[in-house]
């Protein structure tokens, strides 16, 4: 078609923040069109609600974590419901259910930022090394692209769940194994993608001409390919992070989370409510939805960061 | 074939456009007009061009006419009437019925305008099947049939492949025998030779010719290239920025160009007639140096005889002599062919 | 179309053969000795002496190996600490339940999915459109085992209309020939049985199905709305044809390869979240074992089963890559 379409919802000024410093000019542009973004907004609100009560937890709650609050009797079937002095009441082990609330979102917050960490840095680490082997090409190149692909092939074919249930059950019931497993099963992901994209960007004009100018391979990889092939990874990085907050609740569930019952976890929470189910409800629904919402918000806000980075996206 | 048509009165036109409008822009946002007033008629037979750059409306308007722009965030108004009924307000199911049967339609990009997933011969048979309702067999033979009077060697074996399997030239004469698959009354080619090679385009434009003259079809064609025009049709509607600013038919709108658009137009195609050495002359600027039409001639800021009058109001279309002009400083006699910009 | 299997089928040899040395050092990684970490609190020295002889513990790391291949060659995935049962003999006999569960959890993604995101790209914008994708987001992040939770105090403990546990109800006498408890009512014409086994199969289904159907949604969605833009959909309304034909056979047709792709990797994802939704539902599958062989830390059940589970995952994933070849002729000449 022959006439321009005015592109819908699209703006001009969009295109002018692209002129200024260029390299920052796509993630400035991406910024501009965050604050624009409802989806983004609301994303951003959620997760920073989420940090902000995960960092002041203390200054929340009288109460600590896991210690027993109640001097009557709690059983199975009579769980003290909210009262002045315990907002939501209190779980069935005499421990004040807002309390827990606020620290299990400590919890998430470390668990899932330092699980996705590990992901994307072993993962990053690997796709550069496969892509940027392809890139600079040759025979080694080839070779060392075939080798990782394959390693990453052989994480990928387990189920991600059982990738980390396996690791975890090596490092044993601690903190720290359940963050390793959860990054763990996080590293093909990133592997595959940072590899893709910086294979599309390699085959690029730009990097052609840069090569055409005698710059040496090694430098465009690094200063130019990998640049631009860094995107999609950052996003999916914000998106793995409500998967790992998810599957540190899942690996409780299946019993290999934190024991400690000092430390307030949702998924062990939901666990623990699941056969009192009718007498307490709210036992199992608060910490549930807790999950939900905080992925909920690391997945809104990684999508409207999809759409910013790749304007053609929109429409 | 047997299929019940209104008989149409030769003075009656086939097709009327009535004052169609069409702008774009979701509510709440300052819309943009595509198309703005523009009215032509198209007599049983006649082959209609409507010329102009990219930019100009051509093309929305062929799809206007289709019944094909989408829905949000565009307005159309104005009368598209087809043998009297107004095709903007008819419903959706007596618009389908004569879409591919009366009024069909050839895209400008071959590449893209066949399903890739489908077979070549479903995509030209299904129709078929639509329209003239024949079995599934009898409208594979038509298909067969029409492949290979629009040349495609082979066509037997070409009705079982997928597009990927074809080259641009042989995908673009599929889409003109589905165009011409139900025999329309009207046939709209939007650019059809564009993005084909010069070579190719050619042989694609005869093939087109032969069959619409086979037919007896009107043809609108929507292109920017007078030289198409030239081989193929009878009048012509020069569209800049939404309107239309000069209407004549073909010998003398070549003869004598009067809108400096127009002039500018045939200055930048090469001719058989113009003098040794003589070099092929671009409009200067870009279609997007324009001015609202409410402000001036959208025109004024390309134009070489410019005057303060063409930016302060807008020249309106005059009739005269049977060819339509919507400029205050048209070209004139030996100007409107030799003189550079 | 068999050369591209054959050479698919190749592939995954290295890549088997990987996760078979993996899982091997695994059991080895274990904490504590290996014999005494298979045996777990039911360690006793003649145990330990008798695991170390069964798996050959004492021979060089190699050997091991070696038979530890020899014998997946052979089918012997190894024995429950537990019980002694053979792997393989479990897992055949839980299989047919997971398989079961998924098939439901899959239909009832993609009979509700595409046509939900089929609409949703429909009405672009429209509040339709919003609630679909709201919702399909809401089903994304949603943990699996909360649903499962929830759906059973919903319909069993408020509503007391849907079965919550077992795969069917044990007062009724059923014949099992396949295993497949609703083919089986229906092979042997036990209508009650085949219904009963339906009613238990809905709740688990909707659990295990919803995060693949807000997938699908999404995935569906989109595909159709960049199909929407296609010229070759223009030339198909210029032909006149009914609008069922027209978003069946040239927006549908294109738009489902994406979804394929995904539908593939979905597998996947069924099988994790098998393990919690078996639990969740005491469905008698693979899920439901692997999660008490957790608890029970019988890692070569563990083992056995990761193993199985990478193979038919790959297989899934090679039928569903074979099937697109099928639908997108550019890849089938390729």
């Amino acid at each position: 078609m022959s006439a321009p379409l005015p592109p819908a919802g699209g703006s001009p000024d969009v295109l002018v923040t692209a002129d200024d410093a260029p390299g920052v000019s796509l993630w400035r542009a991406a910024g501009s069109r965050l604050r624009r973004n409802p989806t983004a907004i609301v994303g951003a609100v959620i997760v920073l609600a989420f940090v902000v009560v995960a960092l002041v937890a203390p200054l929340l709650t009288p109460y600590q974590p896991g210690s027993a609050e109640w001097s009557g009797d709690v059983t199975p079937t009579s769980v003290p419901g909210p009262s002045d002095d315990h907002l939501l009441g209190l779980d069935r082990f005499g421990s004040d259910l807002f309390t827990q609330l606020v620290y299990g979102a400590r919890q998430s917050l470390v668990y899932g930022v330092v699980a996705t960490a590990i992901g994307l840095a072993f993962g990053a680490a690997l796709g550069i090394v496969s892509g940027g082997a392809i890139a600079v090409g040759g025979r080694p190149g080839v070779w060392i692209d075939n080798v990782v692909m394959r390693v990453v092939d052989i994480m990928l074919s387990v189920p991600s769940l059982l990738l980390a249930v396996s690791i975890a059950a090596v490092l044993g019931q601690n903190s720290y194994a359940i963050m390793i497993a959860i990054g763990a099963a996080q590293v093909p992901i990133f592997a595959r993608l940072l590899r893709g994209s910086m294979l599309a960007q390699g085959r690029s004009d730009y990097v052609l001409a840069a090569e055409a100018l005698g710059i040496r391979k090694r430098k465009i990889v690094m200063s130019h390919v990998l640049p631009n092939s860094i995107g999609p990874t950052v996003v999916q990085a914000t998106l793995n992070l409500a998967t790992a907050i998810i599957e540190v609740a899942a690996l409780s569930f299946l019993g290999l989370g934190q024991p400690d019952p000092a430390v307030a976890e949702w998924g062990r929470m939901l666990v623990a409510a699941q056969d009192r189910f009718e007498a307490a409800p709210q036992l199992a629904l608060l910490p549930g939805a807790a999950i939900a919402i905080t992925a909920l918000g690391f997945t809104l806000f990684g999508e409207a960061l999809r759409e910013a980075l790749d304007p053609r996206s929109r429409r | 074939m047997s299929r019940a048509r209104t008989a149409t009165r030769p003075d009656e036109p086939l097709l009327s456009v009535r004052d169609l409008s069409v702008r774009f822009g979701l509510r709440g946002q300052e819309s943009f007009a595509a198309v703005d007033e523009v009215s032509f008629d198209i007599n049983p037979g006649q082959h209609l061009a409507i010329v102009g750059e990219s930019g100009s409306g051509k093309s929305v308007t062929a799809l206007a006419v289709m019944g094909l722009l989408p829905s949000r965030g565009v307005q159309v108004s104005g009368e598209v009437l087809y043998r009297g009924t107004d095709l903007l307000t008819c419903d959706r199911r007596a618009m389908s019925r004569l879409r591919g049967s009366e009024i069909a339609m050839v895209f400008q990009d071959p590449m893209t305008s066949l399903n890739p997933v489908v077979t070549i011969g479903r995509q030209v048979a299904e129709v078929v099947q639509r329209h003239l309702k024949v079995s599934r067999s009898e409208a594979f033979e038509r298909g067969v049939d029409l492949l290979t009077r629009v040349g495609i060697p082979d066509a037997g074996r070409r009705m079982k492949e997928y597009p990927h399997q074809l080259s641009g030239g042989m995908r673009q004469r599929v889409l003109i025998a589905i165009g011409l698959a139900c025999e329309p009354k009207l046939l709209i080619a939007d650019e059809p030779t564009t993005a084909l090679d010069v070579t190719i385009q050619a042989q694609v434009l005869e093939v087109l010719k032969e069959l619409v003259a086979d037919t007896d079809a009107a043809l609108l064609m929507i292109t920017h290239d007078l030289g198409v025009v030239a081989g193929l049709c009878d009048d012509v509607r020069v569209m800049y920025s939404g309107r239309i600013v000069e209407s004549a038919d073909r010998d003398r709108l070549f003869a004598e160009p009067r809108h400096p658009y127009t002039g500018g137009l045939l200055r930048s195609i090469p001719r058989l007639d113009s003098p040794r050495g003589q070099r092929l002359t671009p409009i200067p600027g870009s279609p997007t140096q324009t001015i609202p039409w409410e402000q001036g001639c959208a025109f004024a800021p390309r134009c070489a005889h410019r005057a303060d009058q063409c930016t302060d109001s807008a020249p309106p279309l005059e009739q005269s002599e049977g060819r339509a002009l919507r400029c205050f400083h048209p070209l004139t006699g030996a100007a409107s062919q030799q003189e550079a910009p | 179309m068999l050369r591209f299997a054959l050479r698919r089928l190749a592939l995954l040899v290295p890549v088997l053969l990987g996760l078979s040395v993996l899982l091997f050092v695994w059991v080895r990684a274990l904490p504590g000795e290996p014999a005494r970490s298979l045996l777990g609190q039911r360690a006793t020295p003649e145990g330990i002496a008798r695991v170390n002889e069964v798996y050959g513990f004492n021979d060089p790391l190699l050997q091991q190996y070696g038979s530890y291949v020899w014998a997946l060659l052979r089918g012997d995935f190894g024995s429950s600490i537990k019980t002694g049962q053979p792997v393989l003999e479990s897992f055949i006999e839980k299989f047919p339940g997971t398989v079961e569960l998924g098939v439901a959890a899959l239909l009832f993604a993609v009979v509700l999915g595409i046509p939900l995101g089929y609409y949703a790209a429909r009405h672009q914008g429209r509040l339709l459109d919003t609630t679909i994708v709201s919702g399909s987001l809401i089903g994304v992040v949603t943990p699996v085992f909360f649903l499962a939770i929830l759906l059973k105090l919903v319909f069993a403990n408020w509503l007391d209309l849907l079965p919550t546990s077992q795969r069917q109800d044990p007062r009724i006498d059923a014949t099992h020939i396949t295993n497949f408890y609703v083919l089986d009512g229906l092979l042997t014409r036990e209508w009650d049985a085949a219904l009963d086994a339906l009613t238990h199969l809905v709740l688990p289904a909707v659990a295990l199905g919803t995060i693949p159907l807000a997938i699908i949604v999404r995935i569906t969605r989109a595909a159709v709305a960049d199909v929407l833009n296609e010229d070759y959909v223009r030339t198909a309304e210029s032909k006149g044809l009914s609008r069922m034909l027209v978003s069946r056979r040239h927006i549908l047709r294109n738009a489902m390869l994406p979804v394929m792709t995904t539908i593939g990797l979905q597998a996947g994802l069924l099988f994790s979240g098998a393990v919690l939704t078996e639990s969740v539902f005491a469905w008698n599958g693979i899920g439901r074992f692997l999660f008490d062989s957790i608890g029970q830390r019988d890692y070569p059940v563990l083992q056995g089963y990761i193993l199985l589970i990478a193979i038919i995952y790959a297989l899934i994933n090679l039928t569903v890559d074979m099937a697109y070849g099928v639908v997108d002729p550019r890849v089938r000449v390729s």
